[in-house]
């Protein structure tokens, strides 16, 4: 009833072609831009900000990039720990050799090296694809860790091995360090994650985006209209990496505030590989639902427990939020094998047309 | 110079001086390849016939080692004398255990999911890895359990060789692995190429419709690989149980078969094998000899390195089928 | 494409969240100190987090049947699993946050880490025994981190200078190597830089075998290394499924047991995983096994017989439990302390901070405490909030950890000035690290 363009006319091709072509989609957009860019600084609680928004925004970049790799392009990519390693170390390593550059700069500076290093481990998706894709890629995986871990430089020496995380302001307002208001370490990182995921769209919806849907769906027959394989591929795998080490600086810098190589280890990739297949492949809304689906079931699951206060051992609420989170994929996986990005289609098609479905 | 002369002369002048070593670390790493070559078998049997790149097998390993030691606990609880005869008792009871995982498997994940996509199908064995770890410690505990080598009468101890100056040393459990695994393997060789079933499963592997239309179960078929998988999983859960002990940090060993298999093919029985020993005996004689250049523990990637070296070469592996495409 | 939905989705998440935290909050409203446990009963190192998360739970508890509390007040005590993952670390820590804990315990290096520079703000003290950073040892620029009773590089001193009586004198270190295995992390590779320094002062040879976490059961070629390089004592810092394995693979080549020393994580299953061989083994510790202590006793009788626990009875009594029980009597102590400082019953972080900083444990208070010898007495100060607590050698006799030798206290000389200098190189690179403000207080 509310929710159909009847009515709404285009004049032009760039009408046509604009990204939100629907004026309800714009109008809730700007909402929820709104809530997320007022409201949630405004009355959301600490736990809520730092805890919640925060980390599933960080997730929700490093998804998209990991959804352009393999959803827009269809190469498999285990490595995304590590991009997001190179990116964070990256940056650390910028900010402390010329502190004055703002470190917005250097964190979206940092992804570039994640691009570099995204190249050269994309190299092996010229000859191969599918699993044996994935797995080349973990040999990124595995070596970026053991770099980590073994080049001193990378931490400036520190004894702990780890990143830790020096002050940096924003208009003489803290944004990184511990005295960083959780609101302003949120608004930044809501600011990056809005930018990027336009760029993203634009990206995706572009000329480079359908060489690399076209690469997905059939590369020899994307090679026969003319385009490049080896470009569109290593682009994927370059503009993938950016926003991956895009996101591990965010990660360490707004999130954790120091960090060890380890939380750049495997798991993380299968994290965020998790949410990219959840969310839906090829979709970058799907990053989000999927991000929030991933990292929050288990956060749900465990409040709920504590607001029916049941006297359930914290480890047992552990063991079963495994299993529910299992279930839920198995689950959601035959309900919906394209995604929850899917789901919210179907879900806005009917709403167009209610209440008078056909 | 120096750097040349200990890449290219110092590892080969360390192997002619102390030959015993350079026996012992061959032996290690064709240990170390077998098992991994039992893991990556795991992952080959249900490739196979399904398509289904197994994510779980990792914790398909610990599940049943687990399972095993537990049962065995539980036997000794109820009054089973302790023992080779609770041991193998608790093997049979594993056993089970195992086939009712591969028919739950197939009921509740396979069969609502024919037909879709490999990766949706690898994204279901991700959501069983996290239900068999929570179950698993729901059920089993978090603590590492010691595995019953010597109730299941696997030996222990060591052989020492005399050699040129200095001993080589074999454990009696490692050649007992070395054993086992090749009979394992030349079993399922023989079951895949020889019997009924086995053909069926490779017309399966070929193609779902055309083997349902000639009128192949795919319901049995899945759940005989999925068996099969789960005897190959407690085969090595025992074997580095054994080595180790039984606990959940033992499913990232499993990431070692990957490597392997990008050696030997997705699809191929011998080529798991030969895969399995290549990247054993490369990854310790690098680690071994080559690793101190680098500060050590370069295992850890050596592995994906060789079979990335080799992909550049040879994209479907040693045996794997050289699939032709067509528009 | 309709990009930012998930804020919706995430709200209406964030929501119930909100909600249940707040719904959960009344609960530990009442007259009580707000403890928070950060366990690990789950995930690949649980083996260990299990024992550790019993002892802690088990001690407190008994607290609060026995005696009703600290002061009178009782403890509310929370459970939080992190599964030894610095995310859900760090969820943990938000969570429990605003509930005003007195005290944090991280149990875990990738945790204490990013909470290091939260606690000056947040006004909550951390409390990380013997691990986390040992430059946190230097309370002048660490007034709310805490890292009793040793630093790593003081149990790789001990290691050492233990090394050194079995050879004679450290002097006759001379010629002779030194293997040290350990986990390819921050941790493992924390005690390199004083063991590099001493190779240098007393002339011995290290040899380093690191093992990466992902390769933890798979140690063949670390211990090959071993068998070419023919060390003269292995030393290990290894923690999970590193030390059995290592362990075995030692019995594996006949190195000989008794030369071989970990620090102070290993524990009964690790040691048993080689057999009867592996007799001889040696570990650092600094508290006692067993049950035989009263307050151990204790524990039994209101707790784990009462079923108010999920404890293993079997599990009382094992090296971690007691560690969990050393770290909760540190916490109780501190609170002890605390009350006694402020003259309130239900005190703040800010309060149980001063009373750490003037926690003295001394061998009378153990007694009183029905912890009599079960560990060396233990006092900090503003100045020192490690209080390098000399610890002692035990060996594997093939069942359990039996204490061998006196003391080994530290080298402090060798010690101090790394951890002064590891302190002031974090101030330096954290700009605008703050300046000491706390007052220090005298100690009680």
């Amino acid at each position: 009833m509310f929710y159909r363009e009847a009515g709404q006319f285009k004049t032009s091709y760039v009408d046509d072609q604009a990204i939100f072509p629907i004026r309800q989609d714009r109008i809730g957009l700007a909402v929820i831009l709104a809530i997320a860019f007022i409201g949630v600084p405004l009355f959301g609680s600490e736990f809520f900000i730092s805890a919640i928004m925060v980390p599933l925004l960080v997730f929700s970049l490093a998804a998209i990039g990991l959804n352009i790799l393999t959803g827009y392009t269809g190469l498999l990519s285990l490595g995304t720990g590590g991009f997001m390693g190179v990116g964070a170390f990256a940056c650390y390593k910028l900010t402390t050799i010329f502190p004055d550059v703002n470190i917005i700069v250097w964190i979206l500076v940092s992804g570039f090296f994640a691009s570099g290093i995204g190249i050269l481990f994309g190299l092996p998706s010229l000859r191969i694809k599918g699993f044996y894709l994935a797995v080349a890629t973990l040999s990124a995986q595995f070596f970026l860790d053991w770099a980590f871990v073994r080049i001193p430089w990378l931490v400036n020496d520190n004894t702990s091995g780890a990143i830790e995380v020096p002050m940096r302001t924003l208009f003489g307002i803290p944004v990184t360090g511990p005295t960083a208001q959780p609101e302003v370490r949120y608004l930044v990182v809501l600011s990056v994650v809005a930018f990027l995921t336009l760029i993203a769209s634009n990206l995706v919806h572009g000329r480079i985006g359908r060489s690399w849907m076209a690469v997905r769906d059939m590369d020899l027959a994307a090679e026969l209209i003319g385009i490049r394989l080896y470009r569109a591929k290593l682009l994927a795998f370059a503009v993938s990496s950016y926003y991956c080490g895009v996101a591990g600086a965010l990660m360490v810098f707004l999130w954790y505030g120091s960090a060890e190589p380890a939380v750049f280890g495997i798991d993380q990739s299968f994290f965020i590989l998790f949410m990219v297949i959840i969310g839906g492949l090829g979709s970058l809304v799907g990053s989000f639902f999927g991000a929030a689906l991933i990292y929050g079931m288990p956060i749900i699951i465990k409040s709920f427990v504590s607001l029916f206060g049941l006297q359930i051992a914290p480890a047992t609420v552990e063991h079963v939020t495994f299993m529910t989170v299992g279930g839920l994929i198995v689950l959601f996986l035959i309900i919906e094998p394209a995604g929850l990005a899917r789901l919210w289609q179907i879900g806005k098609q009917k709403l167009r047309v209610w209440p008078f479905p056909y | 110079m120096n750097v040349l002369y200990s890449i290219f002369v110092d590892p080969f002048m360390q192997m002619a001086q102390a030959p015993d070593l350079l026996v012992q670390t061959l032996w290690e790493g064709l240990v170390g390849g077998m098992l991994y070559a039992l893991i990556a078998l795991g992952f080959v049997l249900i490739f196979k016939a399904s398509g289904v790149f197994n994510f779980a097998q990792g914790i398909m390993v610990v599940f049943a080692a687990l399972t095993l030691v537990g049962i065995y606990d539980l036997l000794t609880k109820w009054g089973v004398p302790a023992g080779v005869t609770a041991a193998y008792l608790a093997l049979a009871v594993s056993l089970a255990v195992m086939f009712g995982l591969a028919v739950a498997v197939e009921r509740v994940m396979l069969r609502p999911l024919v037909n879709q996509p490999d990766i949706i199908l690898f994204m279901a064995t991700f959501g069983l890895t996290y239900f068999l770890i929570g179950f698993g410690e729901f059920v089993f505990g978090g603590n590492p359990k010691r595995m019953i080598a010597g109730e299941l009468s696997l030996p222990s101890g060591a052989i020492d060789f005399k050699m040129a100056g200095g001993f080589v040393s074999l454990q009696k459990i490692d050649i007992a692995a070395v054993l086992i695994v090749s009979v394992m393997v030349a079993g399922l060789s023989f079951f895949f190429q020889r019997t009924r079933i086995g053909r069926a499963l490779r017309a399966v592997a070929d193609s779902h419709k055309a083997a349902l239309s000639v009128g192949i179960s795919l319901e049995q078929i899945w759940v005989v690989v999925w068996f099969a998988a789960g005897v190959v999983a407690l085969a090595t859960g025992i074997m580095w149980g054994a080595r180790s002990e039984v606990s959940f940090s033992l499913q990232i060993i499993s990431f070692k078969a990957l490597p392997v298999l990008i050696l030997g093919g997705f699809t191929s029985i011998p080529g798991a094998i030969v895969g399995g020993l290549i990247i054993g005996i490369g990854e310790k004689l690098g680690e071994f000899y080559w690793g101190p250049l680098l500060g050590s523990g370069i295992e850890s990637w050596l592995a994906y390195v060789i079979a990335l070296l080799f992909l550049l070469f040879r994209p479907q592996g040693l045996f794997g089928e050289k699939i032709i495409e067509r528009i | 494409m309709n990009f930012p939905v998930n804020f919706k989705t995430s709200m209406i998440a964030g929501a119930l969240v909100a909600a249940t935290v707040a719904t959960a909050l009344p609960a530990a409203a009442q007259e009580s100190i707000y403890v928070p446990l950060f366990t690990y009963r789950t995930g690949p190192f649980s083996g260990s987090g299990i024992y550790i998360a019993e002892g802690m739970h088990d001690y407190l508890e008994m607290l609060n049947q026995r005696d009703g509390g600290i002061g009178g007040v009782k403890l509310a005590i929370e459970e939080c699993e992190t599964g030894y993952d610095t995310k859900k670390g760090l969820e943990c820590y938000e969570a429990t946050k605003n509930k005003k804990p007195v005290v944090i315990n991280p149990w875990s290096t990738g945790i204490t880490l990013p909470l290091i520079p939260r606690a000056a703000v947040d006004k909550v003290p951390v409390l990380s025994m013997a691990y986390g950073l040992s430059a946190s040892a230097i309370g002048d620029t660490f007034p709310w981190i805490f890292n009793p009773p040793a630093t790593y590089w003081d149990g790789a001193s001990m290691i050492l200078s233990y090394i050194g009586s079995k050879a004679g004198g450290l002097d006759k270190l001379k010629g002779k190597t030194l293997g040290f295995i350990y986990l390819d992390a921050g941790f493992g590779k924390e005690p390199i830089p004083l063991f590099e320094q001493l190779a240098k002062d007393y002339g011995f040879t290290l040899k380093l075998y690191p093992v990466a976490a992902t390769e933890m059961q798979n140690q063949s070629s670390q211990w090959l290394n071993v068998r070419r390089d023919k060390p003269d004592f292995m030393m290990m810092y290894g923690w999970g499924a590193l030390q059995p394995t290592a362990v075995k693979e030692a019995v594996k080549i006949n190195y000989p047991m008794d030369k071989f020393i970990s620090i102070w994580w290993a524990s009964e299953d690790d040691a048993a995983a080689g057999g009867p061989a592996s007799k001889g083994f040696k570990s650092l510790n600094w508290h006692a096994t067993g049950d035989s202590f009263p307050a151990v006793q204790d524990i039994k009788k209101y707790v784990t017989d009462k079923g108010l626990t999920q404890t293993d009875k079997g599990h009382v009594g094992k090296l971690l439990y007691n560690r969990g029980i050393y770290n909760s009597m540190l916490i109780a102590e501190g609170i002890r302390n605390a009350q006694k400082l402020s003259g309130k019953k239900v005190i703040t972080g800010e309060d149980m901070r001063r009373g750490l900083e003037t926690l003295n444990v001394s061998e009378a208070r153990l007694k009183e405490i029905g912890l009599g010898g079960f560990a060396g007495p233990l006092k900090l100060s503003c100045a020192d909030h490690n209080g390098h607590l000399a610890t002692f050698m035990q060996e594997w006799d093939g069942s359990k950890w039996a204490k061998i030798g006196g003391d080994i206290k530290p080298m402090s000389d060798k010690v101090s000035p790394l951890l002064s200098a590891a302190a002031k190189e974090y101030v330096d690179k954290a700009t605008g690290w703050p300046k000491r403000t706390e007052a220090c207080d005298k100690a009680s």
